[in-house]
């Protein structure tokens, strides 16, 4: 309609920005209520995020689960799905990790190990995304709520997977034998230390780099691809795609393979990377702040690097900032989290029309 | 043999509790056109409410009050962000499931101090089992003795209210003028603005008994079931009732048979824990949790049945304008 009347850096600077200000508003107003001075708490977390290299370094390797997960929420969301069930498609993706370093440990080499658990990640995850997608392209049935069945569906199944089959032997810890370290992805600080290069001790590891190839692979695959063009097609108007000869169920499958795949690399970071063995929960809701990081990223890679190493930055500083004030508890930092998926994501009307109205009557004015 | 099925089946009311009232609720919000993926959110929220004014105050009854008014002030945000903003009603949910599970940790922390857990609740604080007259004294009777005074008395309130809330709704939704009005909401909500109805009023108003409704789960869990709030204690409860609630089809008796089903399997999962059946060998427990899930998915998958929601739900209604 009057779209293209409005300034571009008005969609996705001014009101993103707003209605993070507003997010972090209502934050404070939370911590003033538990009787801390929220200024003084801001400052605690952004020292503990950016103030010192290990700060840094942890910030980023939250930020690649998070990259992973808002990758796999905004391909899903290109084409007008929900998939909410990153939490599942990483666990399963972890899991496909897990059974290619246990199997490939003690007779192969880094460098054939490494692509194979790659390719592990994401075909468990993607399978896992698949079911949700055939249920949903072929069936009619509606992908959130298998998405969400399929995430407790998950949980349980690595339950009974861990604890009867992959459980160390005479331990009584859920958790599987740690990995020979052939298998471990080399921590970054580990890799840059030869070059006289110091970032300090943290878990930031080879996977950072994979999130970011990720993400130049996902903004080449939707935007400079006929296959991205029909899934913005689909996401924009299904009768219109179906009209113009695209096959919807085809491209929604697709999505949802990419999607799960994106998610299931979450497995690499957490299972290969920093716990070296395969373990209970290890994604801790890193699916679910993925919706907060797409929307927040507007579903564009640049966008979700951003919104990831902002909540990363809001993981790391909210741990630090818990240290310093005690009375606050680090899930604080989830309460901000769905402070933004409200505020960008349910409410995105709210300022949304009012201010693209300003624009428009000041451009025709 | 029938001491077991007794024992099961009473555990089975307990545990269907906070699913039926969850499960009616999500049937009044989603038959008015609204989804609910918050009422996790919701049951947490007022799981939390309940248990810390019930410590405070003492009384069971104000904290189930102060449940209601979480549970119904989550759900006035879930309708200002999708009945007037016309925002996505799941990221709407998703939103309130988040900003309760980091709140209720943070608050109870803030508040109680006791690593996210409300002090344990005693007396009148909490709602006791009712018991029925001549419970004790029938209990001897064969068959009917145990089914009177072990299934069906020595209950608490919440329990008997759950189980009448359903007739109740189903009076509501296919007997009254306003369930009418609410099924019309969520199939073609302009047909129900034609007639001068507001749209908007009605689908408040049905997030509001949502609210309540998901208020009395959440005081259940906290001051009835437990005593006391812990860290993220309604685990995926919204979520089954969301299951369940398509199960039955957003109808209110079917609704029921799932909640009961659900809870009857979870019942059995924890009696058949290291049990090995003849034949079959150990069943894992896991296999048993997961069927609600793995039910609703195959139901949805049209491989039991059909489940076809009401047709508006998930829209935002844009009154037109001239």
């Amino acid at each position: 309609m009057s779209q293209a009347k409005v300034p571009t850096w008005v969609n996705i600077a001014l009101i993103p920005v707003l209605n993070i200000m507003l997010a972090f508003l209502v934050s404070g107003l939370v911590i003033l209520a538990i009787g801390e001075n929220p200024i003084e708490a801001a400052g605690y977390l952004i020292y503990g995020a950016f103030g010192y290299d290990e700060g840094i370094g942890y910030t980023l390797y939250y930020a690649t689960n998070l990259i992973f997960t808002g990758l796999a929420v905004s391909v899903a969301f290109k084409g007008g799905l929900f998939n909410i069930g990153g939490e599942g498609q990483a666990y399963i993706g972890g899991l496909g990790v897990g059974l290619i370093c246990l199997s490939l440990d003690h007779t192969m080499p880094f460098y054939v190990i490494a692509p194979l658990a790659v390719i592990g990640a994401a075909v468990f995850g993607a399978a896992w995304g698949y079911i949700p997608a055939y249920l949903q392209a072929r069936r009619g049935s509606h992908i959130v709520i298998t998405t969400i069945m399929f995430n407790f569906i998950a949980s349980s199944l690595m339950v009974y997977l861990i604890v009867n089959w992959l459980k160390e032997d005479g331990r009584m810890a859920p958790n599987s034998r740690t990995f020979g370290e052939n298998a471990w992805l080399p921590y970054l600080h580990e890799l840059l230390s030869p070059l006289g290069i110091d970032i300090g001790d943290s878990p930031l590891n080879l996977a950072f780099i994979w999130a970011l190839l990720c993400c130049v692979f996902v903004w080449g695959l939707i935007w400079h691809t006929r296959w991205g063009y029909q899934l913005r097609t689909l996401g924009t108007n299904p009768t219109a795609a179906r009209y113009a000869g695209i096959d919807t169920a085809k491209v929604t499958i697709w999505a949802m393979l990419i999607s799960g795949g994106l998610a299931g690399f979450v497995g690499l970071n957490e299972i290969m990377g920093v716990n070296h063995n395969l373990l209970l929960n290890f994604t801790a809701g890193y699916g679910f702040a993925g919706i907060a990081v797409a929307l927040m990223g507007r579903n564009h890679p640049i966008g979700i690097i951003l919104a990831a190493i902002l909540f990363g930055a809001l993981y790391q500083g909210g741990a630090e900032l818990a240290f310093e004030i005690p009375t606050i508890t680090p899930e604080i930092v989830v309460v901000i989290q769905g402070l933004v998926i409200l505020f960008s994501g349910a409410l995105e009307h709210m300022f949304k029309d009012r201010i693209e109205g300003f624009f428009i009557r000041r451009a025709v004015a | 043999m029938f001491e077991t099925l007794i024992l099961m089946l009473d555990a089975t009311m307990r545990v269907s509790t906070p699913l039926i009232f969850a499960a009616l609720a999500g049937l009044y919000s989603e038959r008015a056109g609204i989804v609910d993926i918050g009422l996790e959110g919701k049951i947490l929220g007022s799981a939390f409410a309940a248990a810390a004014a019930a410590s405070v105050f003492g009384s069971a009854w104000i904290g189930l009050c102060f449940g209601i008014m979480a549970s119904v002030g989550l759900a006035m945000i879930h309708g200002f962000a999708c009945i007037t903003h016309r925002g996505d009603h799941i990221v709407s949910g998703v939103a309130i499931n988040t900003i309760v599970a980091g709140l209720t940790v943070t608050l109870s922390m803030h508040w109680f101090g006791m690593g996210g857990q409300t002090p344990a609740l005693v007396g009148d604080a909490r709602f006791l089992d009712i018991t029925f007259p001549f419970a004790d004294a029938i209990a001897s009777v064969p068959v009917i003795g145990p089914i009177y005074s072990n299934l069906l008395s020595g209950h608490n309130i919440l329990v008997y209210l759950a189980f009448a809330m359903v007739p109740v709704t189903y009076w509501v939704i296919y007997k009254t003028r306003f369930g009418l009005r609410l099924r019309a909401v969520g199939e073609n909500p302009h047909a129900v603005d034609t007639a001068g109805i507001s749209v908007s009023f009605i689908r408040y108003r049905a997030l509001i008994i949502c609210g309540i409704l998901c208020g009395l789960a959440g005081a259940y869990l906290s001051t009835a079931h437990n005593a006391g709030f812990l860290k993220d204690m309604s685990a995926g409860k919204g979520y089954m009732a969301l299951a369940a609630l398509i199960f039955g089809k957003w109808r209110p008796v079917p609704v029921l048979l799932a909640c009961l089903l659900f809870g009857f399997l979870d019942a059995v999962a924890v009696r058949m824990q290291g049990v090995v059946i003849p034949g079959i060998g150990e069943v894992p427990v896991q296999a048993i949790e997961v069927l609600p899930y793995v039910l609703t998915v195959l139901l949805l998958a049209g491989f039991i049945g059909k489940a076809v929601g009401p047709k508006a739900i998930g829209r935002p209604y844009v009154k037109e304008r001239a």
